[in-house]
């Protein structure tokens, strides 16, 4: 197994980490026991994602795809967030081992939850199929 | 600085296997099957390699079969005794549950064929207890297997005890002892052990070859067909340099194993108490029965591979079971065994020391680490749940 440079360069350096206290959207998913959690924090105004940032437990991809996929979404409407598929993510890495590919599944799934959680705390109604995916089993 | 801290993966072979090796490659290049003298000449290191290793292991030279390495040795002396004992009728075989992949995999192939396993409780400390080997063996048992000390957590068995119950039993009885073999004392008479494999490259001999210890008169059949080496029993010309290198670095150890036990154990204990100061951290497998140069440790709400490649940046080798670094989904079977959550087996560390190794490099460890696993710990939401959980914020 090998990771590209692009992987190691946002896993040494990741962007975006933290919190944020006044988030507007919050979302989790991945669990303990399978080894990864990711958690997004989503600043929006007038549908534009102003901030951004994510705590992560995982390996190295997990972080890297965290901070790629957060890049990516940061100062894009929401629309285009939502757009956001794991294959994007991956390219954007130059690619992840096929063992970890259900990390970049994971960042495309916690944007989507935070982006969820957003409508439900402000009463705006969404189509709740575009929102559906597979709980993270292994 | 540069800490290689995964010595029970692999290590760096020895001058002495090294220098020991070079000859063979282009003067005493002949196969040791050629009567003339070339091949007379390799035969001759061949056969002193094989009195150097039996020495170490108080074995009968005879008894002492060269092969490719621990797997290999693990499929034949198991594949090979259960086929042995099938044809009496005994198709039953006793193991653990943290065994090496190349006796648990091996066990799974038997059991497609027909085979009935029976995987003893390791415990909380990580060693099979002699009583539940003596209660586990049926009239119709063929063998037990059992590793000497454990790859990851470097419990030490209670091998000679369960050699004695297998005797007294009639029952063939393998060890596994690749982490053991140059380590530890080993002595297949006093430890009543039928069948023992061991492998170069985990005490600083070359990869690639280890060797199967067969006690005379246990008739396994082949594994690998072909030309007449290994008295009949492992075909394939003889890999002479590192054999004779594997034999070099063997003596090395055993010869020098006092001294390097005292100096290991001494960057161990060292080792394992700073990592008891960080937070939620634990020590595992018994802290007595291990290997010298064993420390194998988890810390809560951290991954295992992330840790490790974050020490990897500072310059330390080490290694993980968790499940991100195994490429598997679950973390290490091993911790699993021990009783250990999920989601605490995957934010294992496995430090394994060599005679090299300084106390200067065990304090840089314990420099670098703590600030890696609070860097690791700050952006994880799994340590924000726990910190709550147990009120520490």
């Amino acid at each position: 197994m090998e990771y590209s440079e692009k992987v190691m360069e946002h896993f040494v350096n990741p962007h975006n980490v933290g919190k944020l206290e006044d988030a507007d959207g919050i979302g989790e998913v991945g669990n303990a026991k399978c080894g990864d959690i990711m958690k997004m924090y989503l600043k929006i105004e007038n549908d534009i994602i102003t901030d951004v940032k994510f705590n992560t437990y995982g390996c190295a991809s997990a972080i890297a795809t965290s901070s790629i996929a957060t890049d990516m979404i940061k100062g894009q409407p929401l629309s285009e967030a939502l757009k956001l598929t794991n294959k994007a993510v991956v390219e954007a890495l130059d690619g992840l081992p096929a063992v970890k590919i259900h990390c970049s599944v994971l960042a495309e799934q916690a944007i989507k939850a935070a982006v969820k959680d957003y409508y439900d705390k402000n009463g705006i109604e969404y189509n709740p199929a575009d929102f559906e995916f597979e709980e993270h089993h292994h | 600085m540069k800490v290689y801290a995964d010595n029970a993966a692999t290590t760096k072979i020895s001058k002495i296997a090294l220098d020991a090796m070079m000859p063979c490659f282009n003067e005493v290049y002949g196969n040791p099957s050629s009567l003339h003298s070339v091949g007379q000449d390799a035969f001759h290191k061949v056969r002193d390699a094989r009195n150097i290793v039996a020495e170490c292991l108080n074995a009968d030279p005879n008894d002492v079969y060269f092969s490719s390495g621990g797997s290999e040795s693990d499929n034949w002396a198991i594949k090979g005794a259960a086929y042995l004992m099938a044809k009496k009728g005994k198709k039953h075989i006793i193991s653990s549950k943290f065994e090496h992949h190349a006796v648990l995999h091996t066990l799974n192939v038997l059991e497609k064929e027909g085979f009935e396993i029976t995987l003893l409780d390791v415990y909380e400390n990580g060693v099979v207890r002699v009583e539940d080997v003596k209660n586990a063996i049926r009239e119709d048992t063929a063998l037990v297997t059992i590793m000497y000390a454990n790859n990851e957590i470097g419990t030490v068995q209670p091998i000679r005890e369960i050699g004695a119950v297998c005797r007294e039993k009639g029952v063939l009885f393998h060890t596994d002892a690749v982490q053991a073999v140059g380590h530890i004392p080993v002595d297949v008479k006093a430890d009543n052990i039928d069948m023992m494999s061991f492998s170069g490259h985990k005490f600083h001999g070359p990869k690639g070859v280890g060797g199967l210890y067969c006690k005379k008169g246990i008739r396994l059949p082949n594994l690998i067909e072909g030309g007449a080496q290994e008295r009949n029993r492992r075909a394939g010309t003889e890999n002479v340099p590192a054999i004779v290198g594997m034999a070099a670095a063997l003596k090395d150890a055993c010869d020098n194993m006092e001294e390097n036990t005292k100096k290991l154990i001494a960057m161990r204990e060292q080792l394992m108490e700073g990592i008891l100061k960080i937070d939620l951290s634990r020590i595992n497998g018994d802290r007595e029965h291990r290997l010298p140069g064993n420390v194998s440790a988890c810390f809560e709400g951290v991954e295992g591979e992330s840790l490790l490649l974050y020490l990897d940046l500072m310059g330390i080798s080490a290694s993980s079971g968790s499940a991100c670094t195994s490429g598997s989904l679950d973390p290490s079977h091993v911790l699993l065994s021990i009783g250990l959550v999920h989601e605490v087996a995957h934010g294992s560390l496995r430090l394994s020391l060599c005679e090299e190794n300084t106390p200067e490099e065990m304090d840089y460890i314990l420099e670098k680490l703590p600030p890696i696993i609070d860097r690791l710990r700050d952006m994880s939401p799994l340590w924000e749940k726990i910190q709550k959980e147990r009120g520490l914020v």
